[in-house]
């Protein structure tokens, strides 16, 4: 049982990752109807980015550990939604309205771009990073040689999540951002005669996933201590995964997705084999896929024709 | 000469200089340095200014150029007239000359080893691509996972003359047969998924297959990989300077021995495999299953009506394309010798759908002219090493941007309609 509540935890963090990355993915999609690729690459530049700040905060001396924190947040925020802005206006709004698979094959060259950017800037060595937020809470001691442990580091994770979760559905559901982008979502040419500035709409969506991507990157830093240049595939993939198991283009199908896709991979590596993790969370997809074919909360495709 | 916008552009330039200067200054301008002691943070804020300045002038001359050149890309002077879309005739002649030019490239005195070498490596690319143009290009299915038969051929060729013994022609048809049935087994889920929903299932097939080469030690032997493969033999003539008790193909012939023979070998085998490739896929689009798969694409719920069984049909397309990849990676494993997860990555399946999306989706001779810029030109600059894979993303960026549709964009279609009759004018539909 102990061990079960502590795999339960550790799931829970990582499924929080991956569904602060899922949404950068689902908005994209829902809004142009395309996968952005080079998502996890974001991502990658996010955890570089707050890595750097971290030292960058060491070198000016600020110590005081919740300023500090707030201080990279907001640098990996801002530059890496730069990032986002750039490889939307570059690669992507040339390419709207052109055949489907055009802005599929620009996005997958963008991630190559990004990717091998980083490591010609970074090296290709892994980065390691000493622990910033230390000490734990100790749940339950039953069995001592497991002690089911939530890190401060954890909570911080799931507080920071909840927090931009809220923010967030408040921004999609209350702002007058959030119903341009909504109308956008159900049909661009209709929201662009009405006098919705589609263009930047877009440019938003791109800038608020990447804004994201950025807080999921910096929280890997944190939780791991290790970067390196390639993390954004593995994490950009499972994060894709959980989208379209939630449903793509759903907001909250995206972090249940999450959290699934971290619990099974938690799980599967506790009590099965740690090898095959990522088979049982692409099996389990195929397998949601087969009974659902548009995800958990995705809504069913009405075909007219 | 009409005068330049030279503020706009001078205007332009200097924002996106600023844009520049700003992406630049964490990733560029700040480096993370391992030591003894853990991570230190090192500057190098000169490399912001050239990057800034590289942006600054590539864009002035960008709009420059644009600016001057505008009114002959009006008058269609730019167009190089082999891109412009060429009628069938001349995409005909321009196939046969390709076709020519691949068969006597060994015969030329300029061929060395090296260049047979890359030639042979982009003809398997050209090949996968040919086969993986059935799926995407002609069935319209979006497959983001075509290594993985590329991995099930190479395996099984590797893994049958290993442990069998078994030499490349008898194990050529199981694996294609083999990487067929791995095709319909991922068919299988994937029949009622549309689009994306399909992507995402298919990348997810790629990397489950290269997980289970990866961690399956006892039989794939894992990250090592399985080495010392079964070398392709001429007919059962090996290339090998003497084999007891085996008559060697340069004895058999009578020549010299030399180790080129092999390489010439090889380069026409993957020649004839890429051909039959070509000439299975131009003749099945003349059968009712091939016009089945571009009905298909073209709308699948008319198909539904008409009476076309999607089932089938996708399944079908799934299992051929895998079945030239398995033909493919079987070739891959007797010319390396070697085989290892390694060289089974996504990246790979995203190469060989970019050189299909590239050539523009269904054209033969577009996917060879795809092929050569992705895969050959890269080849020549080895020497570039990473900065090779950013220009080489960067490419992709630029063609996709340039030509959308693709490099030949024009679909020639299956079938024309007969004119109209001009004899009965009142059967015209009005």
């Amino acid at each position: 049982m102990d061990y079960f509540l502590q795999q339960l935890i550790n799931g829970l963090t990582l499924g929080a990752i991956y569904g602060l990355i899922a949404i950068g993915y689902t908005m994209v999609y829902g809004i142009i109807g395309m996968i952005n690729f080079a998502h996890g690459d974001i991502y990658m530049l996010g955890a570089f980015i707050s890595m750097i700040g971290f030292l960058l905060m060491g070198v000016l001396g600020i110590t005081f550990l919740p300023l500090a924190l707030l201080l990279v947040l907001l640098i990996a925020m801002v530059f890496t939604a730069l990032y986002g802005w750039t490889v939307e206006r570059l690669a992507y709004r040339p390419l709207r309205g052109s055949v489907k698979l055009a802005p599929l094959i620009s996005a997958i060259g963008m991630s190559i771009v990004l990717q091998n950017f980083a490591q010609v800037a970074q090296g290709a060595r892994v980065k390691p990073l000493p622990p910033i937020i230390k000490g734990s809470i100790q749940l339950s001691s039953a069995n001592a040689d497991y002690p089911v442990t939530l890190s401060y580091l954890q909570i911080v994770i799931m507080l920071v999540t909840i927090a931009l979760m809220l923010g967030f559905s408040w921004l999609i559901t209350r702002t007058s951002l959030g119903r341009s982008q909504r109308a956008t979502e159900q049909d661009m040419t209709m929201a662009a005669l009405l006098g919705i500035d589609v263009d930047r709409v877009v440019s938003t969506t791109f800038v608020i996933g990447a804004a994201l991507a950025a807080v999921a990157g910096l929280m890997v830093t944190l939780y791991y201590g290790v970067i390196d240049f390639y993390i954004g595939f593995v994490a950009g993939m499972k994060a894709f995964t959980a989208a379209v198991l939630g449903g793509i283009g759903s907001l909250p199908g995206a972090m249940l997705g999450g959290l699934l896709i971290g619990l099974i991979e938690a799980f599967w590596s506790a009590y099965f084999s740690i090898e095959y993790k990522d088979v049982a969370a692409f099996s389990i997809l195929i397998l949601v896929l087969l009974f659902r074919p548009t995800g958990l909360l995705g809504k069913p495709e009405v075909e007219k024709v | 000469m009409r005068d330049l916008r030279l503020t706009t552009a001078f205007r332009d330039a200097t924002a996106a200089a600023l844009l520049a200067a700003l992406l630049a200054l964490p990733m560029l301008g700040f480096q993370l340095t391992g030591t003894a002691q853990g991570l230190t943070l090192d500057t190098r804020f000169p490399w912001v200014g050239y990057a800034a300045l590289t942006v600054f002038c590539g864009r002035l001359a960008l709009s420059l150029a644009g600016q001057i050149l505008a009114p002959l890309f009006k008058a269609k002077l730019s167009l190089p007239f082999l891109l412009a879309a060429p009628p069938g005739r001349l995409r005909n002649i321009a196939g046969w000359t390709m076709v020519v030019l691949a068969i006597g490239l060994p015969l030329t005195p300029f061929t060395d080893r090296n260049l047979l070498d890359k030639a042979t490596l982009l003809l398997i690319y050209v090949m996968l691509g040919w086969g993986l143009n059935i799926v995407v290009g002609l069935a319209g299915l979006l497959d983001l996972g075509y290594v993985a038969f590329y991995a099930v051929g190479a395996y099984s060729y590797a893994l049958l003359s290993q442990n069998f013994g078994l030499s490349f022609w008898l194990c050529l048809p199981f694996a294609g047969a083999l990487a067929a049935s791995f095709g319909i087994l991922l068919g299988f889920p994937v029949l009622r998924l549309r689009g994306d929903y399909l992507a995402i299932v298919t990348l997810g097939f790629g990397e489950i297959v290269r997980v289970i080469l990866l961690n399956w030690q006892d039989v794939t032997n894992g990250p090592v990989g399985i080495s010392g493969i079964q070398r392709p033999s001429f007919f059962g003539l090996p290339f090998l300077a003497s084999q007891p008790g085996h008559t060697t193909f340069h004895e058999f012939f009578g020549i010299p021995f030399s180790t080129e023979h092999r390489i010439y070998f090889l380069y026409y085998l993957i020649l004839a495999l890429a051909l039959t490739t070509n000439i299975f896929t131009h003749r099945i689009r003349r059968l009712p299953i091939g016009r089945a798969w571009e009905a298909l694409r073209e709308d699948e719920t008319a198909c539904r009506s008409l009476g076309i069984d999607p089932t089938k049909t996708k399944l079908s397309a799934f299992a051929l394309g895998a079945m030239f990849a398995g033909f493919a990676g079987s070739f891959f494993a007797t010319r390396q010798g070697f085989i290892s997860p390694e060289s089974f990555t996504f990246i790979e399946s995203a190469i060989i759908l970019a050189i299909v999306v590239l050539g523009g989706m269904g054209s033969q001779i577009g996917i060879v002219l795809a092929a050569i810029l992705l895969v050959g030109l890269p080849e020549w600059f080895r020497e570039l090493q990473q900065y090779r894979m950013l220009a080489f993303g960067g490419a992709m960026v630029l063609i996709m941007l340039w030509r959308p549709r693709g490099l030949l964009a024009n679909r020639e279609p299956t079938l024309r309609l007969p004119p109209l009759a001009a004899e009965n004018p009142g059967e015209r539909p009005k």
